[in-house]
């Protein structure tokens, strides 16, 4: 039985399941959002600490769930430290889909997408309303 | 839902040349001739022999019309195959009469029936409804739906630790405002074998109906919807070898007969006024529309099947797979099996992996080739009772074999390799 290239159980994304970038609490969060995929019970919660230029400064994640949808939180969080507020928003899923880079089928792609669509929102959720740079928007 | 008796072993074997899916491999891509399929999603859906398919195929292919309609002879023709199915039903689960036996779309369709038809009928505020714990959603969420129509209150026999009804609860919660009593006769996901007769005894003592959703027991245990004393009896014809679109609701005649129809439209009428109807006898009341003719008679051909091979025999094969399974999960570290010993239930195995998720695990045995369940499988508060989010089942049919138990199990240990590596 040959093991494909794209295999959803590849190196790389076992490495983020089990040793993950950012698990915990951000020190420092200003945006918080957490949401569940019932169908599997998939938990993501994402915390971000978004500075006065709207740039993410940190970015965490806290999560119960499936190999796909805890090491897409971790890749996630990686990848979008240092990004702003607007860049983040053009996001797409597949965008996010990509950044993941197993094949999946369209049952695991919403575990994959679990992470994207709470930060998607947590983005637009601020813990405290003075400092939310984006919070006049709604979110998507 | 009989568990007695004792049958010859299966020819298993045999049986399999009679399922063509079961000869394919899964995963061929180029070169890679892929891997034989192991089918162990049998509670979420059986396949189907030959003689099933090849009827469905004869139907539309010599004898298909509109039922109960056409003065011509291809409608007479298929007229007479779906009412043979009908009495193919009957004498599988011993009804006392034809017209009793309704054809729905599936179990789903018959809970609904009653719930909308009895349900609204005869539920008034502060009646109860008693439920279990371990249904599935298609016994919960209907009952929920009628008693916020109603006004009536549910309640829930719990379950013990290893995944049986609490019958100690019953004298409790059963009382002169329980009004019906909907019980799952083999849970989906635990497999455990529920005493339908007795909690049906205890329930008409008090007076209240009792509904048993038999999707999970009719295709493997015996079902006598008469030594059940049963007053309405629910399964699929999708889950015992049948096509699927078609399912069965048999309730008792006299209430039946008192029942306000479900579905208004074609068939399920006497006579059509521009402001009003009168309805039809049995069993047309509560078939309106265009049935699921061609569905009806694949299930016929499909009890023709299971009534061939006797489910006495089914039954006991399936324990053999069920106590094989549970002795090789046991050797594997941080499985915890759900539901009860395998003397207790039905082929179905439900566990968790410590640390792996119900849908890695599925994904990797995929891989190898076997199909399983992950999830909820349709029962959340099930698994909210048992404090989990999801789990992995196997389920096996008749013609499931040791070598295939042995193959999921093999599968298994190779899912904990996988998620293992790093720690080792």
């Amino acid at each position: 039985m040959a093991i494909p290239d794209d295999d959803v159980y590849q190196e790389r994304i076992l490495e983020h399941f089990e040793e993950p970038y950012h698990r915990g609490h951000c020190p420092a969060a200003t945006h918080a959002h957490e949401d569940d995929n019932p169908l599997c019970g998939d938990v993501v919660r994402v915390e971000l600490q978004v500075d006065d230029q709207g740039r993410v400064a940190g970015a965490w994640f806290q999560g119960d769930g499936c190999c796909i949808s805890q090491a897409a939180a971790s890749m996630l969080m990686e990848n979008v430290e240092g990004r702003t507020v607007e860049q983040l928003r053009a996001m797409s899923a597949t965008d996010m889909l990509a950044l993941f880079g197993a094949r999946l089928t369209a049952n695991r792609q919403k575990c994959c997408l679990l992470a994207w669509r709470v930060l998607q929102a947590a983005m637009f959720s601020p813990i405290d309303g003075d400092k939310a740079p984006a919070a006049k928007d709604s979110a998507p | 839902m009989s568990t007695s008796a004792t049958a010859k072993p299966l020819d298993v074997d045999a049986l399999r040349a009679d399922f063509p899916i079961l000869a394919t491999h899964i995963h061929a891509r180029g070169d890679d001739p892929g891997v034989p399929l192991v089918y162990l999603d049998n509670a979420a859906t059986t396949q189907r022999p030959r003689q099933v398919i090849q009827s469905v195929v004869d139907v539309y292919e010599r004898q298909y019309a509109n039922v109960h309609r056409g003065i011509h002879w291809l409608s007479d023709q298929t007229t007479d195959l779906y009412e043979q199915s009908r009495a193919k039903v009957r004498a599988f689960i011993n009804a006392p009469a034809l017209e009793q036996v309704i054809f729905t779309h599936g179990t789903t369709e018959s809970v609904n029936l009653v719930a909308r038809s009895w349900g609204d009928a005869n539920l008034r505020p502060g009646d109860e409804v008693l439920l279990t714990e371990m249904e599935h959603h298609a016994n919960l969420v209907p009952w929920q739906q009628a008693a916020e129509r109603t006004g009536a209150v549910l309640r829930h026999i719990p379950i013990t630790d290893d995944g049986r009804l609490d019958q100690d609860t019953l004298p409790r919660l059963l009382g002169e405002r329980t009004k019906l009593v909907a019980v799952t006769a083999v849970s989906n996901v635990l497999g455990t074998v529920n005493p339908v007769a007795e909690i049906i005894a205890q329930a008409h003592a008090v007076g209240a109906v009792v509904l048993v959703d038999a999707a999970q027991s009719a295709p493997h245990l015996a079902t006598d919807v008469q030594a059940l004393n049963a007053d309405f009896v629910a399964f699929s014809g999708h889950k015992m070898l049948g096509p699927s679109g078609v399912g069965v609701l048999w309730g008792r005649g006299e209430l039946l007969d008192a029942m306000p129809p479900f579905l208004g439209g074609g068939s399920m009428i006497r006579r059509v006024y521009l402001d009003r109807f009168e309805p039809a006898e049995l069993p047309s009341k509560f078939e309106a529309g265009t049935p699921p003719i061609v569905s009806a008679i694949g299930l016929g051909a499909a009890i023709d099947y299971l009534q061939a091979i006797g489910l006495p025999a089914i039954h006991e094969h399936e324990q053999l797979l069920c106590r094989r399974a549970h002795a090789l999960l046991a050797d594997l570290p941080g499985v915890r099996m759900l539901g009860p010993a395998p003397e207790h239930k039905s082929g179905i195995v439900s566990f968790t992996l410590d640390r792996i998720h119900a849908h890695d695990i599925a994904q990797v045995l995929d891989r190898h080739g076997v199909a399983i369940r992950a999830g909820h499988h349709c029962a959340m508060p099930l698994h909210k009772r048992l404090g989990i989010n999801a789990s992995a089942r196997a389920s096996f049919y008749f013609y499931n074999t040791l070598d295939e138990v042995d193959r999921f199990v093999a599968a298994l240990a190779d899912c904990q390799r996988v998620f293992s590596r790093r720690r080792t």
